[in-house]
């Protein structure tokens, strides 16, 4: 019975957070609070037993003992951060340390057009409209019991709100800082991200460890693309080897509007991502674009859910995972066209290398589809290094090291150039071509 | 000067003993025709001269400038001036050309103490190469060999061997697929790579390569061995009787 001891431990936080009178903001809020540890109090730690948990079992987390984030900090430099995070330092950021806005590593800068970013515990201070508005509307705390546990624990965290026609030039950058060294912390960051009508923006949460530690950070972000917005987000995850991270992206798309949402993870020791869209407008359209890289004995589960609503709505997904040493890659995808969704094209991919005969990958599309005017397709493949390309690499000279670095490379190519950010997908050509040359 | 020197070499896929004592000496500057039928271990010989560990090696010995080839790696012979135009070059998506070949490049001038090449200078030198097999930039900044025609992986195989610039080249094959225009245009840039100090050993089925690639020497192939060298003229002896009469003589000569 860990799981349940495991879930009386968070339920006694929360009490304990309540009574110290620091779960402070308006009453809505608390309403919301209450409604999130309520349903997490009755879901529990989703088990293998839950098909959309089949493949991934919580156990190593739910049987370690966290306390409480509050901003914790350790000693590091500010440029390891931007280095390991992949910021642009020229374009605007927030830093959060352990689950607490960090004003001093943070530089706002002025946004054009209407549009603005800043820390959700400022915004819940002067109770702003908006979040009562959006904050909690999307992701789901009855059904799904992570985004429970975080909407129970909102405290601080990203808000990005894009006026009504801005176009914000530059990325913004959303980074998540997590762990100390010699303690168990657990945060929950919550971000919200609301694009007006005919809006566009660039949004790069990415979600780091520095300091080590065992942690968990679990994570919610609601992004709202109104009617013909253009949204293009990216979570991009290097947590530290040792930690635990639970993140869900619930999206819900406008009439027209369009979303990219890449994922890419590169490390953690638990890892779990989960993404919903939403194709709530006619015409709208998502790609989602994904990249996981594990080894050691990682466990990476990606699984994501698109709901085709209205009528001549497009999904393009692609995930791609090369998985080394005794790594655990799993892969759900799952897509649902309702009865009124006619014309919606559907299409998803996921493939997987596995550089080593102790990898392994479950990968399960799962389509359901109430329309019957639909294009739906999708693939998914789990293959090695191809010998004959191997031999032919070392045959032109190149060593057997840089021959599986240039297929790693080469296997990863489209989803990272899909990467619209130049310095990002620059900084991260340049980690996998590093990473796999080292292995 | 001796380039290439093969004793007794002997050479097993699997169960099968594919290579069964092949003996065979290639001076700087010559070049080598093999010939022979399918099947006979013409593949074979340039894959494992080029180190693919498909095959095992069980008998003989290959000195290559002096040095044990067969103990080196695949990427240690490349690198040491051996160059292999592939009979099926792979295709490899999410690498272009360029990348791919300023890697094999620098992995070899690394290898022999000269200075890397930068994006720069490997622009110009491949460039300059390209004219040789009539191959446009826009070829070369393709994935590698993806949705390439048969000719222009073949053309591409020969670009690689003029930038890689090698001592000594294994052509396998390289006539098969090709029309005759692309036959010219692969034997041309071949001819032009022929040197003094460069050999080269041509494999083919076919006597047609050879009117364009004109050879010094032909040895033909048959069940693992050498069953009869000659010079250019026993191409045509070959095309005109085909390779029958020859399976008769290797019989009558055991």
């Amino acid at each position: 019975m860990i799981g349940a001891e495991s879930k009386e431990q968070y339920l006694a936080a929360f009490e304990r957070w309540q009574s110290s009178g620091k779960a402070n903001g308006p009453s809505w809020l608390n309403e919301l609070r209450k409604a999130g540890i309520s349903s997490f109090a009755s879901l529990g730690f989703p088990t293998p037993k839950n098909e959309d948990w089949k493949y991934t079992n919580l156990e190593p987390l739910t049987s370690c003992r966290f306390a409480q984030a509050n901003g914790e900090v350790k000693s590091f430099s500010e440029a390891e951060i931007l280095t390991r995070a992949f910021v642009d330092p020229d374009c605007p950021r927030l830093v959060f340390l352990n689950g607490v806005y960090a004003p001093q590593l943070s530089s706002p800068r002025e946004l054009s057009g209407g549009a603005r970013a800043g820390s959700l515990a400022e915004l819940i201070k002067r109770d702003d409209r908006l979040l009562s508005a959006q904050l909690g509307h999307y992701a789901s705390h009855r059904r799904q019991s992570l985004v429970a546990l975080n909407t129970a624990f909102i405290g601080d965290g990203a808000v990005v709100i894009v006026a009504p026609g801005c176009h914000l030039a530059r990325p913004i950058y959303l980074v998540y800082l997590s762990g100390v060294a010699g303690q168990q912390l657990v945060s929950h960051p919550r971000t919200l991200i609301f694009l007006g009508a005919g809006s566009e923006a660039k949004i790069v949460e990415s979600y780091i460890g520095v300091n080590g530690g065992t942690y968990f950070c679990n994570a919610v972000t609601e992004l709202i693309g109104e009617a013909d917005s253009l949204a293009d987000h990216y979570r991009l995850q290097r947590e530290g080897e040792t930690a635990f991270h639970t993140g869900t992206l619930e999206a819900n798309l406008g009439r027209g509007a369009h979303l990219t949402a890449h994922a890419i993870t590169l490390s953690g020791s638990l890892v779990r991502n989960d993404v919903h869209v939403s194709l709530n407008g006619e015409d709208a359209e998502c790609v989602l674009n994904g990249l996981y890289l594990a080894g050691g004995r990682q466990h990476v589960d990606n699984s994501t859910s698109i709901e085709h609503v209205k009528p001549r709505a497009r999904s393009f997904e692609l995930y791609k995972g090369i998985l080394d040493g005794a790594a655990h890659g799993v892969f759900n995808g799952k897509i649902v066209v309702h009865k009124d969704a006619q014309k919606s094209d559907a299409r998803q991919v996921n493939k997987n290398l596995l550089l080593s005969g102790n990898a392994a990958v479950n990968t399960k599309p799962q389509l359901e589809i109430y329309a019957d005017d639909v294009k739906c397709s999708h693939g998914s493949t789990i293959g090695q290094m191809d010998a004959d390309v191997l031999f032919y690499l070392r045959s032109r000279g190149l060593g057997l090291d840089e021959a599986r670095s240039l297929l790693s490379f080469a296997f990863a190519a489209d989803v990272v150039g899909r990467i619209k950010i130049d310095s990002l997908r620059e900084k991260l050509d340049e980690y996998i071509v590093a990473r796999f040359r080292r292995i | 000067m001796m380039m290439l020197d093969i004793r007794g070499l002997k050479a097993k896929a699997g169960n099968k003993e594919i290579l069964r004592g092949i003996d065979l000496h290639v001076g700087a500057g010559e070049v080598h025709a093999i010939m022979g039928p399918n099947g006979s271990g013409k593949s074979t010989l340039a894959h494992v001269l080029s180190g693919r560990e498909n095959y095992e090696v069980t008998g003989g010995e290959v000195t290559y400038k002096g040095k044990d080839l067969l103990a080196m790696s695949p990427e240690e012979r490349a690198r040491e001036g051996i160059f292999l135009a592939f009979q099926y070059p792979v295709e490899i998506t999410g690498v272009s050309t360029t990348y791919f070949l300023k890697a094999a490049l620098n992995a070899a001038r690394k290898h022999r103490g000269l200075e890397e090449l930068d994006a720069m200078d490997f622009l110009t030198l491949i460039k300059e190469k390209m004219k040789l097999v009539e191959m446009d930039q826009a070829l070369v900044n393709r994935p590698l060999n993806e949705g390439f025609s048969g000719g222009e992986k073949k053309r591409n195989e020969i670009l690689q061997m003029a930038v890689l610039d090698p001592t000594l080249a294994l052509l396998d094959e390289t006539d098969s697929g090709l029309d005759i225009d692309a036959l010219r245009v692969v034997a041309d840039g071949v001819n032009a790579l022929r040197r003094e100090d460069r050999a080269m050993i041509v494999i083919t089925h076919y006597q047609r390569l050879l009117n364009y690639i004109v050879p010094d020497f032909i040895h033909v192939l048959y069940d693992g061995r050498i069953v009869k060298s000659g010079t250019k003229e026993l191409a045509f002896e070959l095309e005109s009787k085909g390779y029958a009469w020859l399976k008769s003589g290797a019989s009558a000569a055991l």
